[in-house]
């Protein structure tokens, strides 16, 4: 296949991918990795390269909405891209010693995990948080906009929720992806925070995640510029769009049919790297 | 909410934008390279099937620099690239000082660990190291450019 035919499609099925991923919260990166390991047998390790590279765009340019709106909270992220960072480093060196066919294995289960995500939402067990010290002295609590004003809430579990912060960074730093459904994980599930606070948040958090893995990448030539190229700017396409149809639209339907592709994709990973092909 | 210097809400503010005009200034040059690129190599037939890595001068930031500035395809989207990956550094950076302008010692510490972090990982990562996980390419002329 010719340069001009391969980007063209690479650059249909990222526009397709970052628009969904809009749409549907699970991000572009999610299927771009088996966009182009399964459909176009792009070998792995030039497939999470572009991912990567892609995922730091979309994160980046949702980021820069949802912060103003005003949820995100930035010293929660900050701190917990300490975690994240030392994660991502951690992948993203581990990951030539990891031969690809596991590789594919670990993304097939991630990708499972944050397509169930992506539609369940647990209720949270328990009542309101009560004021964590730890949390506190670290002045991670906050406020998020409210109909009669700001709501205030608090923060727990800090060491938990930072132990699946660094998961989710080694797990971005590996794989070449944005880990949001783990990071949101975390702040959701392990320190209570309120959902839309850690949706946002984690969003803030990607893009410096995988920054922190990419100059290793660079290195070691596993983002190449013309396979960057069509995906960097197709996802940003189908994410600009996405972000504004989303306003519109309404996604229910949408995401569980999404779910349903993403879990399809995951268990082809998990076959092709169980049989080698990968 | 602070002691001084800028708000919480202006410091958002700011970095919105900045992360914005980030990501559109770094797609831009990925289009231009891409399109130099496409018209220079379109109908070359690359092969991603096997891992090679990439060309030895795009895989240190001198390198690409150099065949930027030759107005070579390829280099130029790694500098989009490149810049694509700075913006998010950029916004940690900004805040580190906005952490500093409200007086918030702890934070501008933390901050500072994660920035190390990043540009340790540009440092260390990108320069031009042999590859442990590369297949050699098949012909030499793959690797001139």
């Amino acid at each position: 296949m010719e340069v001009l035919e391969l980007t063209s499609l690479v650059f249909g099925g990222s526009v397709l991918a970052g628009f969904l991923g809009a749409l549907t919260g699970l991000g572009g990166g999610v299927v771009i990795v088996p966009m182009l390991a399964l459909a176009f047998g792009i070998d792995m390790r030039y497939a999470i390269g572009a991912s990567l590279v892609s995922v730091i765009a979309t994160s980046s340019g949702a980021a820069s909405a949802y912060v103003r709106e005003g949820y995100a909270n930035i010293r929660i992220g900050m701190l917990l891209e300490v975690a994240t960072t030392v994660g991502a480093l951690g992948g993203a060196i581990l990951a030539p010693h990891v031969p690809t066919s596991a590789l594919a294995i670990v993304f097939g289960v991630v990708l499972l995990y944050s397509a169930y995500a992506s539609v369940s939402r647990k209720v949270r067990a328990g009542g309101p948080v009560a004021p964590n010290p730890r949390a506190v002295r670290w002045k991670l609590d906050g406020t998020l906009p409210g109909t009669d004003g700001p709501i205030p809430y608090h923060v727990t579990h800090l060491p938990g929720g930072f132990a699946v912060m660094f998961l989710a960074g080694l797990l971005s730093g590996l794989l070449g992806i944005g880990s949001g459904a783990v990071k949101v994980l975390a702040m959701d599930q392990i320190m209570r925070i309120p959902f839309k606070v850690s949706t946002t948040t984690s969003n803030f958090m990607i893009g410096v995640t995988a920054a922190a893995s990419a100059g290793i990448y660079f290195g070691r030539g596993y983002i190449d510029p013309g396979l960057a190229m069509p995906v960097v700017l197709g996802v940003g396409v189908g994410a600009l769009v996405g972000a504004k149809v989303l306003v519109h639209a309404n996604v229910g339907p949408l995401r569980w049919a999404f779910a349903a592709v993403v879990a399809a994709l995951a268990i082809e990973m998990i076959y092709s790297g169980s049989t080698g092909r990968l | 909410m602070s002691s001084g210097g800028w708000t919480d809400d202006q410091v958002e503010q700011t970095m919105g934008r900045l992360l914005r005009f980030g990501v559109i200034l770094a797609g831009s040059v990925v289009l231009v390279g891409g399109v130099i690129y496409l018209a220079h190599h379109g109908h070359d037939v690359p092969d991603y099937a096997q891992f090679h890595s990439i060309p030895a001068p795009l895989r240190s930031l001198a390198g690409t620099l150099r065949g930027a500035a030759a107005l070579q395809g390829p280099a130029i989207i790694q500098l989009g690239v490149l810049l694509l990956v700075a913006t998010p550094v950029a916004r940690v950076a900004l805040s580190i000082f906005a952490f500093a302008q409200q007086r918030d010692r702890r934070y501008v510490l933390v901050t500072l660990f994660v920035l190390a972090v990043l540009v340790y990982s540009m440092v260390h990562g990108y320069r031009d190291q042999p590859p442990e996980d590369a297949v050699p390419p098949v012909s030499a002329e793959k690797s001139a450019e």
